[in-house]
């Protein structure tokens, strides 16, 4: 009885984990990707990368978004302002991560 | 022939005049005062018949310049915010410039200069009599010396409505530059339709631009579908409540078209067609992409037709030539846009331009002008430079090199290519991409491949 009600917990638990990291990895690969946008088209970042950092008050333009979308296409393989069925274009930088988030 | 009434004249018989207003970044002008004197003092008497180019870093002033001039100069000349001082020279030679008006400090290119005084008082004064004068504008973005197409105050204005009867004033506003095309077809609208007008200058933030917009109540909202990703983008644009959306001056996606109907559910939304050369061509109000292959064939005020993918139009609102003389349409009174269509099913999509002109949010890139920088560079045998598709500036510029030496460094490489790119042009010329590949096809003719659209 234990057994069979700890077995699925455990899995449950594991996946968490494995989520858990995977986002902290798209995360990463977006703000990354952002800091070197930034300091090629030499539009310093105003702040930290923070979920509620609004997107146009990065210091970034609508050009360095258009790369930063395209890059990270080429990377990741996928576009979620084409591919998305919900329409709607992220505001804040928390809203731009986890738009990829859900595409993915 | 009867002379066509002067912008200034119309807007001081139009209604409601007293509560109207243009609002711009740095202040307001009441339009009653606008219809009624001159910011010029007695500068305009002597720029009448005269050939005057509008140099000016505000908009808003380039607004009192044109009605100040409609009807007394020759010639205006409407210079774009992004027009470099060294192209000046040929712009005055070319559009036999006499006299400049700026709002700033300083003579325009060794022209007798006649400055609006900031902020703009006006005196009151009488309008002499009216000659038609001609709108000169330059088409965006092109290589090479600006081309500059010369319209009139009828054609430009040729497809205004009247304001439906009983309709509340609309309050316009538009992310466009009002000496561009697309927002001088707004301002237009504003001043011969009984509204108001807020509009942005090229240093205002957007957030600044749109808490302005919520404020004065912007009923009619109006700009690329570029402008419109980065509105939404933008927290401030939740306070906006239009009743009119309306985008232009790109191909508008189903994307955007869906991301505004969702922000502003039950809102008509309109996208429109129109180029600098061929004036106001169409508007599509479905709410779909692309527009009805019925357009394509009726008769009308405007005609279209497609000739090997080109999208060509005929009307009166056509600019009736360049600026040198040449004219735009053919034999038939066509003006081939440029801008390739592709039909399916039963409606045409806009697939981009003729030549691989590469519209990034509104400004044109030549491919052949980013090349030939790329191609400089001694590491680089040749190149190909196309758009790529972006959801949020229509297009950005992609490059595909092919190096002299195949063992040659690949990062060392592109960055030196995206330097050198830096240094010669402007940002949005510069690749967003750079791909090292090992060669480009060529067609049969010995020319590089390039794909349409």
């Amino acid at each position: 009885m234990t057994l069979i009600d700890a077995a699925p917990a455990t899995k449950a638990h594991e996946q968490e984990t494995c989520e858990l990291e995977l986002t902290t990895t798209l995360r990463d690969v977006i703000v990354a990707k952002f800091e070197t946008v930034s300091a090629a088209q030499g539009k310093p970042l105003t702040g930290t990368l923070t979920d509620e950092l609004v997107l146009l008050e990065s210091g970034l333009d609508s050009l360095c978004f258009a790369i930063i979308v395209a890059t990270l296409e080429d990377e990741l393989g996928y576009d979620p302002f084409t591919e998305a069925e919900d329409v709607f274009f992220p505001v804040s930088f928390g809203d731009f991560v986890r738009f990829y988030e859900r595409a993915r | 022939m009867a002379q066509p009434p002067s912008l200034r004249g119309t807007l001081k018989r139009s209604a409601r005049l007293a509560e109207r207003r243009i609002w711009g970044a740095a202040g307001e002008i009441a339009l009653a005062d606008l219809a009624g004197g001159t910011a010029l003092g007695g500068a305009a008497a002597t720029l009448a018949g005269r050939s005057v180019l509008l140099r000016l870093a505000d908009p808003i002033y380039a607004a009192v310049a044109l009605v100040e001039l409609d009807g007394v100069a020759r010639r205006i000349v409407l210079a774009p915010p992004d027009l470099a001082d060294d192209a000046l020279r040929g712009v005055i030679e070319a559009a036999a410039i006499e006299a400049a008006v700026t709002d700033g400090p300083e003579p325009i290119a060794g022209l007798p200069t006649h400055r609006i005084a900031v902020p703009v008082q006006f005196q009151d004064t009488e309008p002499a009599s009216t000659i038609a004068t001609e709108w000169v504008m330059f088409t965006s973005g092109t290589s090479g010396p600006p081309k500059m197409v010369v319209h009139s105050l009828a054609g430009l204005t040729g497809a205004i409505k009247p304001p439906a009867a009983g309709a509340p004033p609309p309050i316009w506003g538009t992310f466009y530059d009002i000496r561009r095309y697309g927002g001088l077809q707004i301002l237009l609208r504003a001043l011969l339709g009984e509204g108001s007008l807020a509009i942005t200058a090229p240093a205002e933030p957007m957030p600044a631009f749109l808490t302005r917009l919520a404020r004065v109540g912007v009923t009619h909202l109006t700009g690329t579908p570029s402008h419109w990703r980065r509105a939404l983008m933008t927290p401030q644009s939740r306070a906006l409540a239009p009743a009119y959306v309306r985008l232009s001056g790109e191909i508008a996606d189903q994307p955007v078209l869906e991301a505004l109907k969702a922000r502003f559910p039950g809102v008509p939304i309109g996208h429109a067609y129109a180029s600098t050369e061929a004036g106001v061509g169409f508007e599509v109000n479905d709410g779909l992409a692309g527009f009805p292959a019925a357009y394509v064939g009726r008769p009308g005020e405007v005609e279209l037709r497609v000739v090997d993918g080109s999208l060509q139009l005929r009307s009166a609102r056509a600019a009736a030539g360049y600026v040198d003389g040449h004219g735009l349409a053919d034999a038939e009174g066509f003006v081939d846009t440029g801008d390739m269509v592709e039909l399916r099913a039963d409606r045409y999509h806009f697939v981009g331009r003729r030549g691989g002109v590469i519209n990034v949010g509104g400004l044109k890139a030549h491919p052949e002008e980013i090349e030939a920088v790329i191609n400089a560079h001694p590491a680089v045998r040749m190149s190909r430079v196309s758009a790529r598709r972006s959801p949020i500036t229509g297009a950005i510029v992609a490059a595909e090199v092919v190096l002299a030496d195949p063992r040659a460094d690949e990062a060392t490489a592109k960055a030196e290519i995206l330097a050198a790119c830096r240094e010669r042009l402007a940002p949005f010329k510069v690749p967003a991409l750079v791909r090292v590949v090992p060669s480009l096809p060529m067609t049969a003719g010995g020319k590089l491949e390039r794909a349409i659209g």
